[in-house]
């Protein structure tokens, strides 16, 4: 074969194979187009991926006072069932014994005010924690799930397609957190959106809203000054299970040891 | 370099058959894949924009507070110079947003708790709870009332206990504080002379001496609704009222 018929039918492979391409690619790459709220990066979440915001919570661990108000209303805001245990935010209640025995109880429904569950004698110290998603820059459940129904968006909270979910709570199981339940009415993964539907309007998360001591802050973690960046900056920060880098969004002042 | 002659090409019948079907295969998939199957089945960036904007689509319920203050101006006026200041009406009231939209809705009504259990969610003590958090005892806290008969929600205060006689009978002043006679003022039962003050041993207030005293509130169909009541002919005929009752925490 001469060498100027071996590069023509090269040429003519590679126009071929690229009009082709452009035949598929055409479709999608116009839908891309103007979709303003598009998820930035398949990948699912790289801090910062390409938002305008980038939304976090602050916890300020001694203001909480166990009062479940959040729950109620996070329950209320976003159709979560009312009985305990299921619950997209809840509050821990630790106490640690004089022997340092820790017991841990969970305020899960609005009312279920449980009281100490050791006598005051036996008290060495004792504390609430609130806790909900930590809407991790590298979120183990989106790792996880098979059908990619879960993912973060450009701000950074990661949200589940309810349409897409196949219940199959691979991901309930992978958060380190347990932030996950299984939703018994539409038997979809369901878990903290920060309130999507009401941050993207201006609003604050519904838990952020009703807490009455400011126990907890929400905030932008980019650009201009925020409640939340002037707490990350006063105050020492710490986020739960550092060691598994998930570089949570959820962020904890004065964080006892025990907690986990 | 001398050209060499190709062979004649020779593609066999069933071949270019084959090839035919190959061609309509491919032909076949680039339609169904280009113009059959819609978009968002083959672009995982169009699902997660649908996912994003149905979650911004839910509805909201917590209206926020601001939404408040254009009606309630006296509340929340009230309310901004108070303990609660830093409430939002929705943690007490429940979610509003229906309220807003169509405040003169009956149905809508925002609620508003009476009920003794309410504040004792917050306020009630707990070792678990902050130090300095204002906490009760709901059991032996002025029982029998709700919160709000000496409390105001929206600016929450120790009510004014009469103070007069404290400074000497600070133990009673304090039992009573927290009792059901927290608002009465000591005078109510004690008629003093003015003398007390200077001499205490010398000008000793009264003292009630008889059921009736007692009865002027508790007997059954006197006027004061906030009393519980008794049958004075009836109760406990035997014995005097401060017999079984401590007058300042009874």
């Amino acid at each position: 074969m001469q060498r100027r018929d071996f590069l023509k039918e090269c040429g003519l492979f590679l126009l071929v194979t690229k009009a082709v391409e452009g035949l598929f690619g055409a479709g999608a790459a116009a839908a891309e187009e103007p979709a303003g709220t598009k998820a930035g990066g398949g990948s699912g979440g790289e801090s910062g991926n390409g938002g305008d915001h980038l939304y976090g919570m602050a916890i300020d661990v001694d203001k909480c006072i166990g009062c479940g108000r959040c729950v109620e209303a996070c329950k209320t805001e976003n159709g979560v069932p009312k009985e305990p245990f299921f619950c997209r935010t809840w509050v821990e209640r630790y106490t640690v014994k004089t022997d340092n025995t820790l017991v841990v109880q969970s305020i899960t429904s609005a009312g279920q005010k449980s009281d100490a569950p050791v006598e005051e004698k036996e008290i060495k110290r004792s504390f609430f924690v609130p806790k909900l998603c930590n809407h991790c820059a590298h979120p183990p459940c989106v790792q996880v799930c098979p059908v990619g129904a879960t993912f973060s968006t450009k701000e950074g909270v990661v949200i589940v397609d309810e349409e897409r979910c196949i219940g199959c709570r691979y991901c309930i199981q992978a958060c380190p957190y347990g932030a996950r339940y299984l939703n018994p009415e539409t038997h979809t993964a369901d878990k903290c959106t920060f309130c999507y539907h009401r941050v993207t309007k201006g609003m604050l998360p519904a838990c952020v809203e009703v807490c009455p001591t400011q126990a907890r802050i929400f905030g932008d973690l980019k650009g201009k000054a925020s409640p939340l960046q002037r707490f990350e900056r006063m105050r020492k920060i710490h986020t739960l299970k550092p060691g598994l880098n998930t570089e949570p969004k959820v962020f904890y002042a004065d964080l006892d040891g025990v907690v986990r | 370099m001398s050209e060499i002659p190709s062979p004649p090409s020779r593609i066999p019948e069933q071949v270019r058959r084959l090839g035919v079907v190959a061609v309509l295969m491919a032909g076949g998939f680039i339609v169904v894949r280009t113009w059959a199957i819609s978009p968002e089945y083959k672009d995982t960036s169009l699902q997660k924009s649908e996912a994003v904007e149905r979650e911004k689509a839910k509805p909201v319920h917590y209206a926020g507070a601001a939404a408040c203050t254009e009606c309630h101006e006296d509340q929340c006026g009230e309310q901004q110079l108070g303990k609660h200041r830093n409430l939002s009406c929705g943690t007490c009231h429940g979610a509003l947003q229906k309220h807003v939209d169509d405040p003169l809705n009956e149905a809508n009504r925002p609620y508003a708790p009476r009920e003794r259990d309410f504040c004792p969610q917050c306020h009630a003590y707990d070792p678990a709870r902050p130090t300095g958090f204002p906490q009760i005892n709901p059991a032996i806290h002025n029982p029998l009332k709700p919160c709000i008969s000496c409390h105001k929600p929206h600016a929450p205060e120790p009510p004014e206990t009469p103070q007069e006689c404290s400074a000497c009978h600070a133990e009673i002043a304090r039992t009573k504080m927290v009792s059901p006679h927290a608002l009465l003022e000591c005078t109510t039962c004690h008629t003093t002379l003015e003398e007390h003050k200077t001499t205490p041993r010398g000008a000793k207030p009264s003292r009630p001496t008889t059921r009736e005293f007692c009865g002027t509130c508790h007997n059954k169909g006197t006027a004061e609704k906030s009393a519980p009541k008794v049958d004075l002919a009836t109760h406990e005929v035997k014995y005097l009222c401060w017999q079984c009752h401590y007058p300042h925490s009874p």
